[in-house]
């Protein structure tokens, strides 16, 4: 899945670095050969993967097992697979996509939504505890979400929410790096006098918020949305602890429940269309990130040159 | 990654184990409700109707559950089918631990019987009429569910092993189907100096595997009686097992895949991996997984561990239990007895299903059955002796499934580097040893 995220901006940002070079050193542009090198082993390396996942997606199983990975079969079963991946076990694999699409919607948009609000107020307002919150959110950036499912799973047993889509959109509203990007993206892009003018004109705190604040931290605001979609909808470990009842799987747990089939007496082997199925998974993923890539490539960039 | 998961999913199944032994201690009065259950209760909780929610992924009982309830229309069935193995006893034990959303019906592999029961984790269903029904069943199953005059669930399946051979690589190769263990470590020489590509099968340590053919062997390396536990991989048996086994790793004869994934099946189907001895469960995943080595396998009986020598053993095979925290008891032991003893039977066995009951495994319809993937073979013959022949006495650990998990870490370590397998099995000895002094069992030396 990692693919798409490091391979766009890998291909994109090669013009954007060439522009400025040819003002400064008329002439030819200097050519390193070993960070070619290297950059071609990367772009090797993010990319075979998916070309295999392509290729093989067109397979059937028997095709699985009697070809080579990375070139076709004899068969091109690709739309056969399409179909079967959608209708296979009742069609469960469509409420797999709307589940993740759920969690992804409430989950990430939340997470988003609590990050702008906590970043633009940490970055523009004084208050006590200030640095306390500082260190919480550094410390909190730091424990990986792993570690804290256990934990977090007895805890919401205890609430009696485990088994329901809660369990996983809960936990997915808290996004410490989030937070720390809002934090910094908002002290870098609005200007504290420009919410001063504002304030001097008369405008609420709130009207100060969504309409002086609020178009200028949108690079920021898709970039943090892109994060929290991408850790939501290849989450895996949270909802493979919470979740008993497959009308609630995300795509994730769905396709691992799928390959382990192979592993069952008696069960379906379904390879191709757990790879198939892995193919229309990470769709939506790359779509997401050519459409909105502009916009988090300057959300990303935002105060790393002083102007 | 698949590693960590499974070690913490591993952790949180042993937390809730222990959390369990506590909660069956504190509530052992719990056990009064011994009354005899009547065939006339059970019609009447049928008449009456309720939601009973099974959790099993054994695919066959998708058609069981609808026929059910065309049966009794005021009785739901809830399947949830999408996990198996260590995911799903996690589930379970989890469930149990919070006391809450434990299902009515659960599948439970023979192997891990003993960790539930033994945690009362498990309703007896003798009081409603199950210990009448041990006549129905092959000698296998039944001891694996049963302890004493309590009968902790009802074999759904059985796995008497057989040796599913590449008949086209034997024959390119003009080797002979092994009846013995060393004829069997000749053909995999054979096999791999004229094919270095080729293997006799693949291992890289299965413990399922390791105990079928300990079984097999005659060694009984597990005592188990009440909360007694003898653990010892040093009888003759295990002594047969490790000088075949330890030749076929030390000459480098085993192909090093891991059973059950893609690379596996591909070696299956393209012929790098010959023989295969398993459960008379496999010819289901060999039709789905292997599809393109149609017509090439056949099944023939194990190979002997001495030369005529006809004992078999099991290998996988499950039952359907119904957790002491089930909320439809009448319910749930009539839906396990219907799938298991009563109509569900046949519809399992038409649908690919291997039985653990006598008299489908004898009847003839069921012996001269024709499998197309064995083109034509009649291998349900094979499977059903062995069935029969399935060695007596074998238990498994309490906690076998937490011991199956530290295989690899301890006779693993035999595959993959100078460790003597015999020397990984003691290591493996030592460590049940440690966790069930650890549960608190007393070790017998």
């Amino acid at each position: 899945m990692s693919t798409s995220v490091t391979a766009s901006p890998a291909k994109s940002a090669a013009p954007r670095l060439r522009t400025p070079r040819k003002k400064h050193t008329p002439g030819k542009p200097k050519r390193n050969v070993l960070l070619t090198v290297l950059m071609a082993l990367m772009v090797l390396y993010t990319v075979v993967p998916l070309i295999w996942l392509i290729i093989n997606s067109t397979k059937t199983q028997a095709g699985l097992a009697d070809s080579n990975g990375l070139w076709f079969a004899h068969d091109f079963a690709l739309w056969d697979n399409v179909r079967d991946t959608f209708t296979y076990h009742d069609g469960i694999f469509g409420r797999w996509l709307l589940n993740t699409l759920l969690y992804v919607g409430l989950g990430a948009g939340g997470a988003t939504l609590l990050a702008v609000l906590g970043g633009y107020a940490l970055a523009k307002f004084q208050f006590p505890g200030r640095r306390a919150v500082f260190a919480v959110v550094i410390g909190a950036v730091a424990v990986p979400g792993t570690a804290l499912a256990v934990p977090t799973f007895l805890m919401f047993s205890k609430m009696g929410l485990t088994d329901t889509p809660w369990a996983v959109i809960i936990p997915s509203l808290v996004s410490p790096f989030g937070l720390y990007l809002m934090w910094v993206f908002a002290a870098e892009a609005i200007p504290t006098e420009l919410l001063e003018a504002a304030r001097m004109d008369g405008a609420s705190e709130v009207r100060t918020f969504f309409q002086v604040a609020l178009p200028l931290l949108a690079p920021g605001i898709v970039t943090v949305l892109l994060f929290t979609t991408v850790a939501t909808w290849n989450n895996y470990f949270l909802p493979l602890i919470m979740l008993k009842d497959p009308d609630w799987y995300p795509l994730t747990l769905g396709l691992s429940a799928w390959s382990s089939q192979a592993q069952t007496i008696g069960g379906d082997v379904i390879f191709n269309l757990v790879i198939t199925g892995s193919l229309l998974t990470i769709l939506p993923l790359i779509a997401a990130f050519l459409f909105l890539q502009k916009y988090w490539q300057s959300g990303l960039a935002a105060g790393s040159v002083k102007e | 990654m698949r590693r960590t998961t499974s070690r913490i999913l591993r952790g949180i199944a042993l937390v809730s184990t222990l959390a369990l032994g506590v909660t069956a201690c504190g509530g052992s009065d719990g056990d009064s409700d011994t009354k005899a259950v009547s065939a006339g209760d059970l019609q009447a909780a049928l008449d009456k109707g309720g939601d009973i929610t099974v959790w099993a992924w054994e695919p066959t009982l998708k058609t069981v559950a609808a026929d059910f309830q065309k049966k009794y229309p005021k009785v739901k069935v809830n399947l949830v089918s999408e996990r198996s193995g260590d995911k799903h006893y996690t589930a379970l034990s989890n469930a149990i631990s919070a006391g809450k959303g434990v299902p009515d019906v659960a599948q439970v592999e023979y192997f891990a019987l003993g960790q539930y029961s033994l945690t009362k984790g498990l309703t007896d269903l003798a009081p409603y009429g199950a210990d009448k029904l041990a006549s129905k069943y092959t000698p296998g199953p039944w001891n694996a569910v049963s302890d004493g005059d309590k009968v902790y669930g009802l074999p759904m399946d059985s796995g008497p092993m057989a040796l599913f051979y590449n008949k086209t690589v034997f024959d390119k190769y003009k080797i002979a189907v092994p009846t013995t263990w060393d004829e069997y470590l000749d053909a995999a020489r054979k096999l791999h100096k004229a094919d270095p590509k080729a293997y006799i099968t693949s291992d890289l340590g299965d413990a399922g595997l390791t105990t079928s053919l300990l079984w097999q062997a005659g060694s009984r390396p597990y005592k188990v009686d009440g909360t007694k536990l003898g653990v010892n991989f040093d009888d003759a048996g295990a002594k047969k097992y490790e000088t075949v086994w330890q030749q076929l790793i030390s000459e480098k004869l085993l192909a090093p895949v891991n059973g059950w994934t893609d690379d596996w099946y591909k070696g299956l189907g393209d012929g790098t991996i010959a023989t295969l001895a398993t459960g008379a469960w496999m010819p289901a995943n060999f039709a789905t997984g292997v599809p393109n080595a149609k017509g090439q396998w056949r099944a023939a009986p194990m190979p002997a561990w001495t030369k005529g020598d006809k004992a078999s053993a099991e290998n996988g095979g499950s039952s359907l239990a119904v957790p002491t925290l089930a909320k439809n008891k009448e319910l749930a032991y009539a839906f396990t007895e219907y799938a298991n003893s009563g109509a569900g039977v046949a519809t399992r066995i038409s649908e690919g299903a291997f039985p653990a009951t006598k008299a489908e495994l004898e009847s003839p319809a069921f012996q001269s059955k024709k499998f197309d993937y064995f083109d034509g073979q009649e291998a349900n013959k094979i499977f059903a002796d062995s069935a029969a022949n399935v060695a007596s006495d074998w238990s498994y650990l309490p906690f076998q499934p937490y011991a199956n998990s530290i295989f690899n870490d301890t006779v693993g370590k035999a595959y993959v580097s100078g460790t003597k397998l015999a020397d990984g099995l003691k290591a493996w000895q030592d460590a049940s040893v440690k966790y069930g002094e650890e549960q608190g069992f007393t070790i017998q030396k």
